[in-house]
């Protein structure tokens, strides 16, 4: 297997950045892991995972549709999309990679959204395998290996060296382009971290939860569930599980005016807000529970019935690290599944 | 690059018509002359006037209206009292057409129709309406129940009265809340008047209007014995994209800009009570 060893990293990581816009996971102060665009000498977190998803890259938390200008009686639409710049992703974990997938059911759907395609032709992915997966993680309920991690190309850690795969043909043109730097290397260390991360999983605190008892057949069950006015008592609708969500795809859309031309632009929105459905005449969803549902239902019930079966979460435990009142779809999993 | 339905087209005003108080109905065109697009009956555009808002409508003349389409505006916020403040001339965005379409060359063929309909509710009935009679060899009879609060509050009064009524092949029945000087027709709630008018149970029915008028006509038409599968309504949640992908109009797995907004009422019964 092709590989580089871990004190040329940087090396290699300047030599992508040289060619197309490089991304990489880095600490921040608060050591919390954050997607940063690659500058020379910045270091791989360690992190096993960043606080906010890598949505960012195919649905960036705003971005501009259209311009207008309004002159009189008239109304002149200026259409301001560009050709995206070619970028790579380092980095990204398997629950993450997994999320684009669900994105992709949504918004590569007819009608495609043009903004988001226009990403997804031009980012490569480059994943890497998890060797330590932690307590919140619960991705192999969904069916997702994180020592086999997917996208374009993958990055397997064996303490020494990084040794590298492709899977796409964008994930081969990443590999060609980097392949003066990579030597054979021998996998009998990787097989043996490997082997241990696989180990590790199956103690996770979260490894038995299973999908069993969720899909489009419970709808109507689950959402007469009685479990919901107690689950969602404590929510104070602050939305920071669905923006830290890989998978929560809800937008707004609103003009602002800059004084010399409107731009029309849409931003991230949540389906925890109380003004989501607001309309003239009422609003449908009026109570915490009845928002506090929506998500959850959304991703276990409402998703996977109108795709195939698919869920609508990937098990990479943001939210239950990140609520701060400690509500999260494990504990809704947990509560609704026949015993 | 594709065209993408979220970027809009442009339209112009080049009608506009003060239906009630606090209805106007427009005429659009595309700026070229002609439709800025073609549609099928129940289907709704978003308009929008730039740095005001943008929302959604039903398209309420008749795809065989080959000259322009027209949408009945109630004035209700911010971008409804812009519009309504237009004139003659005012260029408009326009995007669509979203979501399904009454089955009129589908379920709808060869039968009896009634169509029950209150205040702005006849907006998107007035599209299968006009379709329907210009269609009218495909239909067996045609009956409208109609009714406002008042008898100024009933939305295109005028083509009612010309053309509906002129019309010997439709029955309208026109209702009002309360009896008013200059009104000798039907006082009374519409889900009322349908029960006294007790239409033959072999009608397929076409219900909009405002939710408390529907869930009352629900009620007395199951009475008089109809069943579920026999009666088409269209929803109204806030919308935002139209295609199904901002994840803000759904009622249970269905979105109604995508998968509605007509929906018979057994599929409505089979989703949670959310709307
Ligand atoms: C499928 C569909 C078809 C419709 N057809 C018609 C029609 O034919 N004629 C007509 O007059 N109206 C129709 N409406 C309602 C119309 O979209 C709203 O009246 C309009 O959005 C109000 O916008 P505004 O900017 O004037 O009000 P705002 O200033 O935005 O708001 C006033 C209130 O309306 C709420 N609101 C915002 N968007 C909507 C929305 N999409 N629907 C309802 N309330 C909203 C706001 O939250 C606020 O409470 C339709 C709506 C839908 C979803
Ligand atoms: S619902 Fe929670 S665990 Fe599932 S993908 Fe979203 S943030 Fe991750
Ligand atoms: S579940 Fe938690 S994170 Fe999500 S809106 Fe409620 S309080 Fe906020
Ligand atoms: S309006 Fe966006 S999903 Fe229906």
């Amino acid at each position: 297997m092709l590989k580089i060893s871990a004190e040329k990293l940087n090396e290699l990581f300047d030599k992508i950045a040289s060619q197309q816009t490089l991304y990489i996971p880095v600490d921040r102060e608060d050591k919390c892991a954050e997607f940063k665009k690659y500058e020379s000498g910045m270091t791989l977190s360690k992190a096993l995972n960043t606080v906010r998803s890598a949505k960012d890259f195919f649905l960036p938390q705003t971005e501009n549709l259209a311009e207008f200008r309004r002159s009189g009686k008239t109304i002149e639409v200026k259409d301001i999309r560009k050709e995206s710049e070619d970028f790579v992703v380092f980095g990204v974990r398997a629950c993450d990679a997994k999320s684009f997938e669900i994105l992709d059911s949504v918004f590569l759907a007819e009608p495609v959204d043009t903004f988001y395609k226009n990403r997804r032709e031009h980012g490569t992915i480059v994943t890497m395998a998890c060797t330590r997966p932690e307590e919140t993680c619960f991705c192999t309920t969904f069916g997702i290996n994180p020592t086999v991690p997917g996208g374009d190309a993958s990055v397997y850690f064996d303490g020494e060296s990084y040794f590298f795969v492709p899977f796409t043909e964008k994930g081969k043109v990443f590999m060609a382009s980097i392949s003066d730097m990579l030597e054979d290397g021998d996998v009998t260390k990787l097989s043996e971290v490997q082997a241990k991360a696989r180990e590790i999983m199956t103690r996770l605190p979260l490894a038995n939860l299973t999908t069993d008892s969720f899909g489009g057949e419970k709808l109507m069950e689950h959402f007469n569930s009685e479990k919901w006015a107690e689950l969602s008592e404590a929510c104070i609708g602050c939305g920071t599980c669905t923006f830290v969500c890989p998978t929560c795809q809800c937008y707004d859309i609103r003009d602002f005016d800059t004084g010399h031309g409107i731009k029309r632009f849409r931003c991230w929105d949540s389906c925890m807000y109380s003004d989501f459905t607001k309309m003239a005449h009422g609003n449908p969803r009026t109570s915490q529970l009845e928002r506090f549902r929506q998500r959850f239902m959304h991703k276990l019930v409402y998703h996977p019935s109108n795709h195939e079966g698919e869920f609508g979460c990937v098990g990479c435990g943001r939210c239950l690290s990140k609520c701060p009142v400690s509500l999260n779809i494990v504990k809704v999993m947990k509560a609704l599944e026949d015993k | 690059m594709n065209n993408d339905t979220l970027i809009p087209l442009v339209g112009v005003v080049t009608d506009v018509r003060q239906d009630t108080p606090d209805v106007k109905t427009f005429r659009v065109n595309a700026l070229e002359g002609g439709k800025v697009f073609e549609h099928m009956p129940g289907q709704c555009a978003m308009l929008s006037i730039p740095g005001v808002g943008e929302a959604m409508f039903s398209i309420t003349s008749s795809p065989t209206n080959k000259e322009y389409m027209e949408f009945s505006i109630k004035k209700c916020g911010c971008l409804t009292e812009w519009l309504h403040a237009m004139d003659v001339g005012q260029q408009i965005t326009i995007r669509g057409p979203y979501g399904n379409y009454f089955p009129v060359e589908t379920e709808l063929k060869g039968k009896d129709l009634l169509f029950v309909a209150g205040g702005i509710g006849l907006a998107p009935l007035r599209s299968v309406i006009n379709y329907v009679r210009d269609n009218r060899e495909n239909y067996g009879d045609v009956q409208i129940v109609y009714g406002s609060r008042s008898k100024d509050d009933l939305v295109d009064y005028q083509e009612i009265i010309d053309e509906w009524m002129a019309d010997d092949n439709i029955q309208v029945n026109l209702t009002i809340d309360n009896s008013q000087e200059g009104w000798d027709g039907h006082v009374g709630f519409v889900p009322n008047y349908v029960k006294e008018l007790a239409p033959s149970t072999n009608k397929t029915v076409l219900v909009c209007g405002p939710p408390i008028m529907i869930k009352f006509t629900l009620a007395g038409l199951k009475e008089l014995g109809f069943s579920e599968t026999q009666v088409y309504t269209t929803m109204e949640l806030r919308m935002k994209c139209g295609v199904g992908k901002c994840g803000r109009c759904n009622i249970g797995n269905k979105y109604v800009c995508k998968d509605g907004p007509v929906f018979r009422y057994d599929e409505l019964g089979a989703l949670p009570d959310e709307y």
